[in-house]
């Protein structure tokens, strides 16, 4: 089934006031609103503790929602559950398997819950072990693999059965370089190429700016940017120099001197910071007109743009403070 | 229909699987109740020379305790292995097929039922082989069969139920001591007929597992006692339908992510 | 430059290591529920189970015990309680292996010996908490108190059964060094107490098991602790020296896997 089969069709993923609550007061997800076509790659931010993989447990009918509502190829998640896991395909944060199983127990039995033919059990299997370089270990039993080889057969098991939607939860987690890549090549593919609707979730930038059509980054539960990355990337995508002044009394000081060479961005506690165009040149004309001023600094630093600039920009908080606070929430 | 076949079929056969491939797990279980058959049969030889005793041989009438052991611990095994199913997220893979709910849970305790009726087969063939003549035949021994089969079905159920409870192997684990209560509170090793000590008889005559090892015991040792079967069946059958009903309730209020 | 670290002299400070690690594991035991009571309820269970269920045995032609079947199987869990309270000292010391704290102690002990020494005195302190709590289940379900000293020297016994115990299953930790050496530590153990005298007298025994029994040293300890009950010790002498020859054994059992496990942790 290739892209022309899906153009033309509703949203692969849609979502609308999405709630999830866990007890009283933990709200996991917190109102989200998401509209994803077939054909792309939608990737979605956040550290740890976010909301990323309860948004995933939602829209894959692992969790009922608390309130809002979700449709996941045309099937609402609450009221055709079965019809949405029938259409989806899932290569979940924690890659389960069974160690006593070999990879093709595993497909076979997949194939099985999923209703496909033996003869396509096999057949479909087979292909799919052979494209992600694990024919020769089919046999061995998964507590051999490594790390890797468990990743691929995950997804192995995630497309057996041509779904129409790909849900994958952080899928490059204890991945090498070559693998991540790998794996990259063929979510571009699946997409390009089958149109197949893929929900990734990352911590990484990198993997987002790689993949992505559009990137959502959610942040307790929240959705609190939603862009194509390059988009992203033009607004934060600039570098950031952070400063602290050597003595307390001049930090105003040099707080005005900043100002004259980029807009300033939330900083850590004591530090200055600022965004410029070009860290190089940005750095020599601020230690000059600080020089010229007599103002010295305690220390500077300068940070190309990170997740944690990010979630500065649009929370005013730093990444690690994000996830302390995300975890004291239990989100 | 025919799906649902092959789905429950292939979730036993992984079930089983599991069982199987773990040696060191599943070889205990199985011979355990046989090594401690003839342990206490050496050591309680000396009953069959105690007036009222209802057997000439000790080991004819302590075989029933092995099925029903057998039984108890594969229940609590399931259970285990439903909550580890659980704790590493292979649940969840399960769940994220359009197989339902509740044909992925059976699925799970199939395999300890068809584990816990191959174990029954080996210890009649044990049995046997040793000279013991089942007094009611060939018959019986398809209705002890049966019956393992409805403990079993109830035993797992009742792990699997603490299993979604608890999320936790070692929760369930922790109530495995438990099913050596149940066996040395009931009929285990001796007739209640012959218990002196009148609390142990009464706790014996409360304890439902009393009642399957008294219908197993009586196929071996008397014959046809229908007293005794009706009540191992329908001890066995109402544990069964608590055991089922309490984890459908709990797979309908609780979801199976973890 | 500072003063060297004034230390006690090796033996000394040996037993202070092992003195410590001991009262940690005892101080743990009594302040987790999960690990106290199990090895306190398990005996008292099978003792209820076994005499209530089958003090008929008492019946049986030949079976003679003045003290009654009550007394006569309280030997019995008592041994067995013991026996199991010296092996789950060394489970505790197979989950230290697990958790890290194990690790710590071979590299802070000078003398890891202590180590064996803390897990075998853990079992030690143990044992009488057991041994008291049966006793006194006893005399409620009717037992005679029986001599002070023949109680004394019974109790001394399960001590030494307890230390037996625990070397057996620390010797096991540390070739292991994991909890999955658990049925390893149970099985024997379990095998040995049942293969005995367990529910009736040796002389009552017959076939197959009469032979194991026979030859079993667990049958050694039921005899002379069912005479120390009946207030006619026999066999004490040949039990305290059996008991010493095993500990002596077992010693070195233990530490050949302390040097297993001090080779593969470096």
């Amino acid at each position: 089934m290739g892209s022309t089969a899906r153009s033309g069709a509703g949203p692969c993923i849609e979502a609308a006031g999405l709630v999830r609550q866990f007890g009283k007061d933990i709200r996991a997800v917190d109102g989200i609103d998401l509209s994803i076509g077939y054909g792309e790659i939608y990737g979605f931010l956040g550290p740890n503790g976010a909301g990323k993989s309860t948004t995933v447990h939602l829209l894959t009918t692992l969790l009922p929602p608390t309130s809002g509502r979700a449709s996941v190829a045309g099937h609402d998640v609450s009221t055709r559950a079965g019809a949405v896991r029938q259409a989806i395909g899932v290569a979940m944060q924690e890659v389960a398997l069974d160690p006593v199983l070999s990879g093709r127990e595993h497909v076979l039995l997949q194939g099985a819950l999923h209703g496909l033919r033996r003869s396509e059990r096999v057949r479909r299997g087979g292909e799919l072990l052979e494209a992600f370089g694990l024919a020769a270990a089919a046999d061995r039993k998964v507590g051999a693999y490594s790390g890797g080889m468990k990743r691929r057969l995950d997804l192995v098991l995630a497309l057996l059965h041509r779904p129409s939607v790909l849900f994958l939860d952080e899928p490059t987690n204890g991945l090498d370089v070559p693998s991540r890549e790998a794996l990259w090549h063929q979510v571009r593919r699946l997409a390009r190429e089958d149109g197949v609707g893929v929900f990734l979730t990352t911590q990484y930038l990198e993997e987002a700016d790689a993949l992505a059509d559009r990137v959502g980054i959610i942040d307790l539960g929240r959705i609190v940017a939603e862009a194509p990355p390059g988009q992203l990337k033009a607004e934060i995508g600039r570098p950031t120099i952070e400063v602290t002044a050597a003595e307390p009394a001049e930090e105003m000081a040099v707080a005005a001197t900043l100002a004259l060479f980029g807009s300033a961005v939330p900083a850590r506690p004591g530090a200055l910071a600022i965004r410029v165009e070009d860290a190089t040149s940005g750095l020599v004309e601020i230690m000059r007109a600080l020089a010229a001023n007599g103002l010295a600094l305690g220390h500077v630093e300068v940070r190309q743009p990170s997740l944690n600039d990010v979630f500065l920009a649009k929370t005013g908080r730093s990444l690690e403070g994000a996830t302390e606070q995300a975890e004291r929430v239990g989100a | 229909m025919r799906r649902s076949l092959i789905q429950l079929r292939w979730l036993a056969r992984r079930s089983a699987l599991r069982t199987l491939r773990r040696p060191a797990a599943f070889y205990p279980s199985l011979l355990f109740p046989l090594v401690l058959l003839v342990i206490t049969t050496g050591g309680l030889h000396l009953s069959e020379h105690v007036p009222g005793f209802p057997a000439t041989s000790y080991f004819a009438f302590a075989l029933a305790g092995a099925f029903v052991q057998g039984a108890l611990v594969g229940g609590v095994n399931a259970g285990v292995d439903l909550a580890t199913d659980m704790q590493t997220g292979f649940l969840n893979r399960l769940s994220l097929t359009p197989t339902p709910r509740r044909l992925v849970i059976l699925g799970e305790l199939a395999g300890a039922v068809v584990l816990a009726l191959s174990q029954a087969a080996l210890y009649l063939i044990i049995a046997v082989a040793s000279g013991v003549r089942l007094a009611s035949g060939p018959g019986g021994a398809a209705v002890v069969l049966a019956l393992t089969v409805l403990m079993s079905l109830a035993f797992s159920s009742f792990g699997a139920f603490l299993a979604l409870r608890t999320r936790s192997s070692e929760a369930v684990l922790g109530t495995f001591p438990l099913t050596f209560v149940l066996l040395l509170f009931s009929s285990f090793f001796m007739p209640r007929a012959l218990m002196h000590r009148g609390w142990f008889a009464t706790v014996a005559a409360w304890n439902p597992v009393s009642y399957l090892i008294e219908a197993v015991r009586g196929l071996v040792i008397t014959g046809w006692d229908t007293g005794a079967l009706a009540r191992g069946f329908a001890v066995a059958g109402g544990l069964a339908g608590l055991a089922v009903a309490l984890t459908a309730l709990t797979l309908r209020t609780r979801s199976v992510a973890a | 430059m500072t003063a060297p670290v004034q230390s006690h002299p090796p033996l000394r400070h040996a037993a202070l290591a092992a003195a410590g690690i001991a009262r940690r594991n005892l101080r743990t035991a009594l302040t987790t529920p999960s690990l106290l009571l199990p090895p306190l309820i398990a005996p008292l269970v099978f003792f209820a189970a076994f005499c209530g269920g089958l003090s008929v045995l008492a019946d049986a032609p030949g079976f003679q015990f003045t003290p009654g079947y009550v007394a006569f199987e309280f030997v019995f869990v008592v041994v067995q309680g013991a026996v199991f309270t010296g092996i789950f000292s060394g489970l505790t010391l197979a989950r230290d292996f697990e958790s890290g704290m194990a690790r710590r102690a071979l590299v802070a002990v000078a003398d890891r010996r202590a180590i064996v020494g803390g897990y075998v005195l853990t079992a030690l302190g143990r044992a009488p908490v057991t041994a008291a709590a049966l006793y006194l289940a006893g005399l409620a379900a009717g037992m005679p108190a029986g001599g002070v000293i023949d109680m004394l020297v019974l109790f001394a016994v399960t001590e030494l059964l307890a230390a037996i115990g625990a070397l057996w299953a620390s010797g096991i930790a540390l070739r292991i060094r994991s909890v999955q050496g658990a049925p390893m530590m149970q099985m024997p153990a379990f095998l040995g107490l049942y293969l005995a005298p367990a529910f009736v007298p040796l002389g009552l025994l017959t076939g197959w098991l009469h032979g194991a029994a026979a030859v079993n040293p667990f049958s050694l300890y039921l005899e002379s602790g069912r005479g120390l009950v009946a207030g006619h010790p026999v066999r004490t002498a040949e039990t305290l020296a059996v008991s010493a020859v095993l500990i002596a054994l077992l010693t070195l059992w233990a530490l050949r896997g302390l040097r297993r496990a001090t080779a593969q942790a470096s």
